[in-house]
């Protein structure tokens, strides 16, 4: 079965580091594994819409079985990341792919976009999955097991429309208050996230112009080696020569594309996902103000109001648990994205700057002959191709290795 | 510097006004002996050139000598030109070296600053005079096939720099050339600051260069030209199409080059500042990003060195000018020679005409003794033998026309085999070494990366 490729590390608590060295020769400590492929364009008349696979495999005993299929729709996930956050509002939910890619998209069922999609969803999973609270969400396990019909008939329990957005309007008021009050450690992280934000999206810009212009850069070299191999029809003497350069050239083309290839597999989806995961993390920080702000409401009401004190008192007390725990929460689960984030980004980066080495890599080494003529000296260079060798010049007397031999 | 010894005025005279497309006899024949007696030193093949040396040959009571040629700076000057206009231009210095046969010293001889005009005036000269030699052409007036970063500016640094470089070659090309070098005006050129100008203009070159028209309308019309010049046209055709085609792509691949190392470049911003609020991931941002500046700035030197190699190919971009200039003085001659022969061929036939009495073409003379009376039997003699006069001088004419013709192909053969090697040996080595450069910007790109690498698994 073709597992996800990707797997975060575990989170750096003192429990679960023990439970790694203990397990460390036994396979992952991972017991829910989930794939997401075979997207589908379902056709109806009212819509066009796609659905991907869902496969699950686990050994969980809450799991009615061990091996789960469905089929959902974008709209699905959307609704799953909004009962995630509404049920943990201060932990650090994965990011969804956007919903469209704003520039140069003229169809969203265009192959290359449905792709990029369905493995950022699949990613979106495995890291509700491997995330230590949200593995156990109950709308999760809806999500991976139910029925269409089962689904819909579960997502109509939740509060409705009008009362969700009623919430977000009083929300947004409440969040301004808490920026106010905001404890030290927050501060710094709200620091960072805004820096981290800003540095992610020109690396996300960055990285995208890189791949413009590499594949510029092929494309001007396809064309360029064949003017070559024109040429040699006319140089009797040159032909070798020339049609060396020419297959030079042309590997030097295919190597680009493969560097590319790399590129739009290793490095840009994982930047991008940091990109989501930054607008994420403004809103984590937005939801702690205001959950913060909630109580700041009530304590300031109480130092004003003198009636009512006992209900406030006891509206306060349970608003400064509700405050606790969602700073505790969010500390805890910022150090585990602050691992996961240092690691992925660092595996990216090697990944890439291997590709760039592999690319370099690509051609053969050169190996040069000099050697005396009558009057003067000519050049000759032998492409060393493994077992094979093209020769670009004449003569092959005294073969010189240029990497041991001064120059 | 003018310092001519007394015996080298007799040696060295402009060629000779008449027929052209003789080389000059006197100078033949000079050049007959001396390249008897001094083939190990004078093997003209432009391998000196490729070694930094240009050979002059000079004769004076101490045998022959080497000299050594350089354009060594280039100044930008402002001065006035023909319409008392201020205008701004570069001058460069050339100087030249005698290099002693004993100890191998080489000693400064003459120094004097040359504008590229005056580089144009003397390619334009040896043009008209030496037109059976394919003539070493001159770095380009403007640049072309710039890419973004070039700039077409003919002010530019760098654009000077390469032109100080192409107008060397030009130098030496003709100084290593068995024929060219001998010139009196080049030798002038080198030694003769003031005056030259003057000098050039005296010998009335401009007045024998064949006009444009007449040399397309031999193209068109000659009928029996040389085979191996035909085809050397469609070859020079050949080889500038491709030469500039793929000086137009390398450009546009030169752009995207630099693209993609540039903009690795701005990831060394980023990581910088990004490593101001990271911990433990902090120092190997910040080394890394280093690396990228240090790839991003690479390609300006890789580029620079590419750019060499194009000026080697634009060189002979050129050289097809100047190889379609010796097959289109073959036309011209061919023609010439082929309009003197059909001459001579309808004098023969109006004289044996007038001889016989029969009138088989048109003439006004024949129109006119019909309309308006006989001639005399004495006038028809007197025609006759004016017609046989011309037809004699005519005869004269047209051998010696032959004679050049036949001339002028194998001289201009024979440096059309000599070019045909240099081209062989020039192009293959700057083949060669541009490949040597790909190799050296991947070695280049591995260490670079590999850095980068170990930065990244480290942070």
């Amino acid at each position: 079965m073709d597992m996800n490729s990707f797997s975060p590390m575990m989170p750096t608590s003192p429990l679960s580091m023990i439970n790694q060295i203990k397990f460390e020769d036994e396979p992952d400590l991972k017991d829910l594994f989930i794939t997401v492929d075979e997207p589908e364009s379902h056709v109806t008349t009212i819509e066009t819409f796609i659905t991907y696979r869902i496969i699950t495999k686990t050994s969980r005993g809450e799991f009615d079985s061990s091996e789960f299929e469905v089929r959902r729709r974008y709209q699905d996930f959307l609704w799953l990341k909004g009962k995630l956050e509404e049920a943990h509002p201060t932990l650090i939910i994965p990011p969804l792919p956007e919903k469209f890619i704003v520039k140069g998209m003229v169809e969203r069922f265009n192959d290359d976009f449905i792709e990029t999609r369905r493995k950022a969803l699949h990613k979106f999973l495995n890291r509700i999955a491997d995330h230590p609270t949200l593995t156990f969400n109950e709308d999760f396990k809806v999500f991976l097991t139910a029925q269409a019909w089962e689904l819909s008939s579960h997502k109509k329990q939740g509060p409705g429309l009008l009362s969700r957005m009623g919430q977000t309007v009083r929300a947004v008021a409440l969040s301004m208050r808490g920026v106010k009050s905001r404890p030290e450690e927050f501060m710094e992280m709200n620091n960072f996230i805004e820096v981290f934000s800003q540095k992610i999206n020109l690396i996300d810009k960055i990285s995208q112009r890189i791949y413009k212009e590499e594949r510029e850069y092929s494309d001007e070299m396809k064309e360029y080696g064949p003017i070559h191999i024109l040429w040699s029809a006319s140089e009797e003497d040159l032909v070798d020569t020339l049609k060396g350069i020419a297959s030079c050239i042309d590997k030097c083309s295919k190597a680009t594309e493969k560097r590319m290839c790399g590129l739009s597999e290793a490095l840009l989806p994982v930047v991008h996902e940091y990109v989501l995961y930054s607008e994420m993390l403004m809103g984590v920080m937005k939801r702690r103000d205001q959950i913060q702000a909630e109580l700041d409401s009530k304590v300031e009401a109480l130092t004003y109001k003198k009636a009512d004190t006992d209900l406030l008192t006891e509206e306060i007390g349970k608003l400064e648990d509700k405050v606790e725990c969602a700073n505790n929460a969010l500390k805890a689960d910022w150090e585990r994205w602050r691992h996961n984030m240092q690691n992925d980004i660092k595996s990216a980066f090697t990944d890439m700057a291997e590709e760039n080495i592999q690319y370099y890599e690509q051609f053969p080494t050169l190996g040069i002959n000099v050697c005396r003529k009558r009057q003067g000296f000519c050049l000759a260079c032998w492409w060393e191709k493994g077992a094979g060798q093209i020769a670009l010049g004449t003569d092959t007397e005294g073969f010189i290795n240029p990497f041991t031999a001064e120059s | 510097m003018e310092q001519a010894p007394p015996d080298l005025e007799r040696q060295w005279q402009p060629a000779p006004l008449e027929p052209l497309g003789h080389a000059d006899a006197g100078l033949q024949a000079a050049v007959g002996e001396e390249a008897e007696g001094s083939r190990d030193e004078v093997p003209g093949d432009g391998t000196e050139h490729a070694l930094g040396l240009g050979v002059l040959m000079t004769e004076n009571n101490f045998g022959l000598k080497k000299i050594e040629i350089s354009v060594s700076e280039a100044e930008k000057r402002t001065g006035r030109n023909a319409m008392n206009m201020q205008e701004t231009y570069t001058a460069y210095l050339i100087e030249t070296r005698s290099v002693e046969h004993t100890d191998g010293q080489s000693v400064l001889t003459d120094s004097l600053w040359r504008r590229y005009s005056e580089f144009e005036l003397l390619r334009n000269y040896l043009l008209v005079y030496y037109p059976h030699i394919v003539v070493p052409p001159l770095p380009e007036k403007r640049a072309e096939f710039v890419w973004h970063k070039l700039s077409a500016d003919n002010m530019d640094p760098d654009f000077v720099e390469r032109r100080r470089i192409g107008l060397e070659n030009f130098l030496l090309r003709v100084a290593s050339h068995p024929i060219l070098c001998r010139d009196k005006i080049f030798y002038l050129f080198l030694t003769q600051e003031g005056n030259w100008k003057e000098t050039v203009n005296e010998t009335g070159f401009q007045l024998k260069a064949d006009s444009r028209l007449k040399a397309l309308n031999a193209t068109f019309r000659v009928k029996n030209p040389d085979k191996r010049f035909t085809e050397l046209k469609h070859y020079s055709d050949e080889l500038q199409s491709v030469i500039s085609h793929l000086l137009r792509v390398r450009a546009r691949v030169a752009d995207r080059l630099y693209g993609v190392y540039k903009v690795h470049g701005n990831y060394g911003r980023v990581f910088s500042e990004w490593s101001a609020i990271e911990k433990e991931m902090g120092d190997g941002l910040q080394s890394a990003g280093h690396h990228m500046d240090v790839y991003a700035s690479s390609i300006d030197d890789i580029l620079e060195d590419e750019e060499h190699y194009a000026d080697q190919l634009k060189e002979y971009l050129f050289y097809a000018e100047a190889l379609r200039a010796v097959c289109r003085k073959h036309e011209l001659m061919q023609y010439d020679l082929e309009m003197a022969a059909q001459d001579l061929a309808s004098k023969k036939q109006q004289c044996e005409e007038l001889a016989t009495g029969t009138v088989r073409t048109f003439s006004l003379k024949g129109m006119t003794t019909k309309l308006f009376g006989q001639e005399t039997p004495e006038q028809r003699e007197a025609r006759i033998k004016v017609l046989e006069e011309q037809i004699n001088e005519g005869e004269q004419q047209l051998k010696s026309k032959n004679l050049e013709g036949r001339e002028f192909v194998k001289n201009a053969w024979a440096d059309i085999e000599r070019f045909k090697e240099q081209k062989n040996h020039d192009l293959k080595e700057a083949l060669i070494s541009y490949a040597v450069m790909q190799i050296s910007m991947c070695k280049k790109g591995i260490q670079v990366w590999t850095n980068a690498k170990e930065c990244f698994s480290k942070m």
